[in-house]
């Protein structure tokens, strides 16, 4: 496959960055994305120049390293993938694709693709854990969980914190992720003694990075893991009843 | 140098409840007078931060992503074992002990194998009350299901993301001391070095990787939970950043390396499809149980593979294990495909890879109940190859997954450097030769939660009142001078070949030499190569960027200038362990039907390396290894 690349290309935070476009003739379609970059950095190293720098680290749409832009879409083209799992037969012979960081306030550019996207770890630090030092849990099966609310405990949960969803959302808010972990503890029996002064915190820190939501539901379509908008309406709810406490 | 495993005295089962008695203990008041850095925020490491930092520690944790959460304990899939014996089948903490002790052919430590099969079901406790969404039963209980051959259903799960949902929940008890503040968490920060003062280790040296600054931090005791070293393979299924510079580094400073020969090769992952390759991706293991793996009876078939009649088809597993078949252990399976490949029978890109087909299971239970057992595999294959499971055969061929090896420790998890303590994948504790499936998850929480919290203590007990080296200290300006030399010589060299291209021709070494199966004249020739290629990448690898910078081209060159020295004493100890075990398979070494031949009598012990400097022979250090409670037999799977 012919393709023409459009890359960010960003020194560091500081610089202002800018496209740089390179022609690839010798595309496989049976590369994935990352494999295509890696492909063109070591050609870039051998000609001299600096590779494209971009996070990623399991290639396996789990840890949730990787993440761009590609023609607008986070993640690209296929619904429910990770770049690292997108291929490049999911593109045609000629196409030119433009290839961007995460874009959102709260997620500064460090270099070329990779971005900050460390508010995400504060969002969980202010609650988004069950209080329960180490060797003081009960036996496990003392804790029955009906089956439907762990399946929905697990929906949620299998979030991989990647920032598709603020990246998308045309007002960068990051109600997906936040709601995704205040629904899988909720959703369970361990979960509830601390659900509303949960939901509460880490509201508090989630507003305090990232805009606010108006639902357009673009991050449902961009999550890597379909993780549903539903959540963020339980979020609410829950956050409305913290009030009323 | 006398190594001593310190396992304590008694009968096997009382010996850990009976030590942790006797271990020294910090008082609450002063647990907070001390301070510990953890690397690593794997299940190991972040288990073992937060609990150390719940019991009132000061913590620092590293890791080199951006987010603690994204440690590759979170790809784990298949589940997490524990003896709770939920199924009533018989299981129990002896028959997990047993059957781990057998599973790596004789080559672990009895005790450590008994507390690990002991503190299981206490990490199922502590996970539940973290809220890991494990999978249920209509009553509510949890649930099971048996993994890698095991004859007993003890292994929990979560979907398929079994390791994801335990890494976030480890995550979470970390995340939430860091917001307490016992926890100070530096991810995106790489470990370069170790600092030993005194016979000692004091600290360690860093590289914030998003700007290139050099750090130093002092503490009273270090622990490594960085994981372990199969990309020295190149293709693995591990992450792409995984590495052994945090071993390495420590073992050339004197933490000896144990076992590093044992290396596990996944039998069921995607086969590698072309030269631009960059990881291999792994597919649950639970395929085995309803698919069926044949090769063509003709070498170089070329037809589709549903236009060869049964007739044609040579399934060689069942054939060669009719007691087993499909479900003999990784090693055999691993070994059998490999076999099969290099007799010139595989199938697809350069004829490395074998059949695993459904066209059976879905005749006898229907597409949808398939699809309900492995639907989201199913679907992850065809995200890769474009090829659709229920109508042609998967494609699979073993890769490179997990190393038994690492450094080795004691019964409390400390390294031949005192204050020195490894954990989870990165030691070489419990797995012998061989790991069983769905223990390495089981080991990794055990270290963290219910074993480090209490060893740590009895270190730390007598060095009340000591005050950790200051990061000014000669011991520490030295290291760091040491780091950034080593930095710069990485810079300087701009020869003409990339990192990866020369980390790639290391793997392909590796892997034909010293995977699946050696020998010696191969392995002689391995270390002859790698040597050969070592003194290459100094001289012509070529480095872009700057140190003072975000530069993933330096972070991998540096990974991978050590990979080059583990991987030639990966051979020596391959070469030196002259028998076949768990999956160290010496061509040499083999019964008349081609099955491993141990040898206790000349090998029963751990093989602990001695670095002696760059260029030099390391010297060997061996363990004795006494089987009281299981007595060595040959495994047979016909
Ligand atoms: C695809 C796959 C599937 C698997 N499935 C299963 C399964 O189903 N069941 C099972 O039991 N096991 C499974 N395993 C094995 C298991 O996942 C690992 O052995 C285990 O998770 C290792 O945990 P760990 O905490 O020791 O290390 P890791 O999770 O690898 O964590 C290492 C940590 O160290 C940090 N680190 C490394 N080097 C440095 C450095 N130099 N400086 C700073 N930080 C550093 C990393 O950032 C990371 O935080 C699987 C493995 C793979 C590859
Ligand atoms: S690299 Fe881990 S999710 Fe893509």
């Amino acid at each position: 496959m012919r393709l023409k690349l459009h890359i960010w290309r960003q020194k560091n935070a500081n610089d202002g960055g800018s496209f740089a476009t390179y022609a690839r003739d010798d595309v496989s379609p049976d590369m994935s994305f990352l494999e295509m970059l890696d492909v063109l950095n070591e050609e870039l190293i051998e000609s001299g120049e600096e590779p494209v720098a971009f996070d990623h680290d399991c290639r396996e749409g789990i840890c949730g390293s990787c993440g761009v832009m590609i023609n607008g879409s986070a993640h690209g083209p296929e619904s429910g993938t990770a770049t690292c799992q997108l291929h490049m037969r999911k593109f045609r012979d000629g196409d030119e694709i433009r290839v961007e960081p995460f874009r959102s306030r709260a997620f500064p550019i460090l270099k070329d693709l990779v971005v900050d996207r460390s508010p995400f770890d504060e969002i969980i630090g202010a609650g988004g854990y069950i209080s329960v030092n180490t060797g003081s849990a009960p036996e496990a099966n003392l804790i029955p969980v009906p089956r439907d609310d762990a399946e929905r405990a697990m929906d949620a949960a299998e979030c991989i914190g990647c920032g598709a969803c603020v990246a998308q959302c045309p007002n960068g808010a990051a109600q997906l992720f936040t709601s995704a972990k205040i629904s899988h503890l909720a959703e369970l029996p361990q979960g509830r003694p601390e659900r509303f002064a949960r939901a509460t915190k880490m509201v508090e820190v989630m507003e305090s990075y990232f805009g606010s939501c108006t639902n357009f539901a673009e991050c449902e379509a961009v999550c890597p893991k379909g993780i549903s908008i539903d959540f963020i309406a339980q979020m609410n709810r829950e956050y409305l009843r913290s009030r009323f406490k | 140098m006398k190594l001593d495993g310190k396992v304590p005295a008694g009968p096997v089962a009382e010996k850990w409840t009976r030590h942790k008695f006797d271990l020294k203990l910090v008082n609450p008041a002063n647990k907070r007078k001390f301070s510990i850095i953890v690397v690593g925020s794997g299940l190991a490491g972040a288990s073992a931060a937060a609990s150390l930092g719940e019991l009132g520690y000061h913590v620092d944790c590293f890791c080199y992503q951006d987010s603690a959460r994204r440690a590759h304990s979170i790809a784990a899939q298949g589940g997490i074992n524990a003896a709770k014996n939920y199924q009533n089948d018989g299981d129990s903490v002896w028959r997990l002990f047993y059957d781990t002790v057998k599973g790596g052919d004789f080559r672990s430590r009895e005790a450590n194998v008994h507390r690990l099969a002991e503190v299981s079901v206490n990490i199922i406790d502590q996970c539940v009350a973290q809220g890991v969404p494990f999978a249920r039963e209509y009553g509510g209980g949890l649930a099971n299901r048996s993994f890698g051959g095991a004859q007993v259903s003890r292994t929990f799960y979560a979907r398929g993301q079994t390791g994801q949902q335990l890494q976030l929940s480890a995550y979470q008890a970390l995340s939430r001391q860091v917001a307490a503040g016992t926890v100070r968490m530096h991810a995106k920060t790489e470990m370069l070095d170790l600092v030993v003062e005194d016979g000692r280790a004091r600290g360690i040296v860093t590289r914030d990787l998003a700007d290139g600054t050099m750090a130093s931090w002092s503490a009273d005791a270090v622990v490594l939970a960085t994981g372990g070293y199969a990309n020295v393979f190149f293709l693995s299924t591990n992450a792409k950043g995984c590495n052994a510079t945090a071993i390495w580094r420590a073992h050339r400073r004197g933490a000896l390396f144990a076992n590093p020969c044992y290396t596990q090769i996944h039998p069921t992952c995607i086969p590698q499809h072309g030269d631009y390759q960059s990881k291999l991706t792994l597919m649950s293991e639970s395929l085995r149980n309803d698919g069926r793996i044949w090769v063509p009876k003709a070498g170089g078939d070329s037809r589709s593979p549903d236009q060869i009649p049964e007739a044609e088809r040579d399934y060689y597993l069942e054939r060669r294990y009719p007691a087993f078949g499909n479900l003999v252990p990784r090693d055999i399976a691993s070994r059998a495909a490999k076999t099969v490949c290099d007799e010139g029978y595989g199938v697809g890109h350069g004829a490395r890879g074998v059949y695993l087909d459904f066209a059976d299971a879905i005749a006898r239970l229907g597409k949808d109940a398939v699809a309900a057992k492995y639907g989201n595999l199913f679907e992850m294959y065809e995200r890769i190859t474009g090829e659709d499971p229920y109508a042609v055969p998967m494609r699979i061929y073993p890769a490179p997954h997990y190393t038994m090896g690492g450094l080795w420790v004691d019964y409390h998890l400390m390294s031949t450097i005192p204050g020195l303590f490894v954990i989870g994948e990165a030691n070489f504790s419990d797995h012998g030769a061989n790991r069983l499936g769905a223990s390495a998850l089981m080991q990794g929480l055990a270290d963290g939660y219910f074993v480090l919290p209490y060893t740590i203590g009895d270190y730390l007990a007598p060095r009340m009142g000591e005050e950790p080296l200051p990061t000014d200290h000669q011991a520490f300006r030295e290291v760091e001078g040491e780091v950034t030399d080593r930095l710069d010589r990485l810079l300087s060299v701009q020869g003409k070949r990339t990192v990866d291209s020369l980390h790639r021709e290391l793997g392909k070494v590796c892997e034909d030499e010293c995977g699946m199966s050696r020998d010696r004249k191969g392995l002689e020739a391995a270390i002859a190569k790698i040597q050969a290629l070592r003194e290459e990448y100094w001289r012509n690898v070529r480095v872009p960027g700057a140190a003072a910078d975000l530069n993933q081209s330096l972070e991998k060159a540096g990974r991978v200038a050590d990979y080059f020295e583990l991987a030639e004493l990966m051979c020596r100890d391959a070469l030196d362990r002259e028998e076949s075990c768990g999956t160290h398979f010496r061509e040499e070494y083999q019964t008349e039907e081609g099955e491993a031949r141990r040898n206790d009598e000349d090998y029963k012990y751990v093989a602990a390396w001695e670095w002696t400097g760059a260029g030099d022979t390391p010297r060997l250090h061996k363990e004795e290894l006494d089987f009281e409670n299981v007595p060595p037999s040959q495994r047979s799977y016909k």
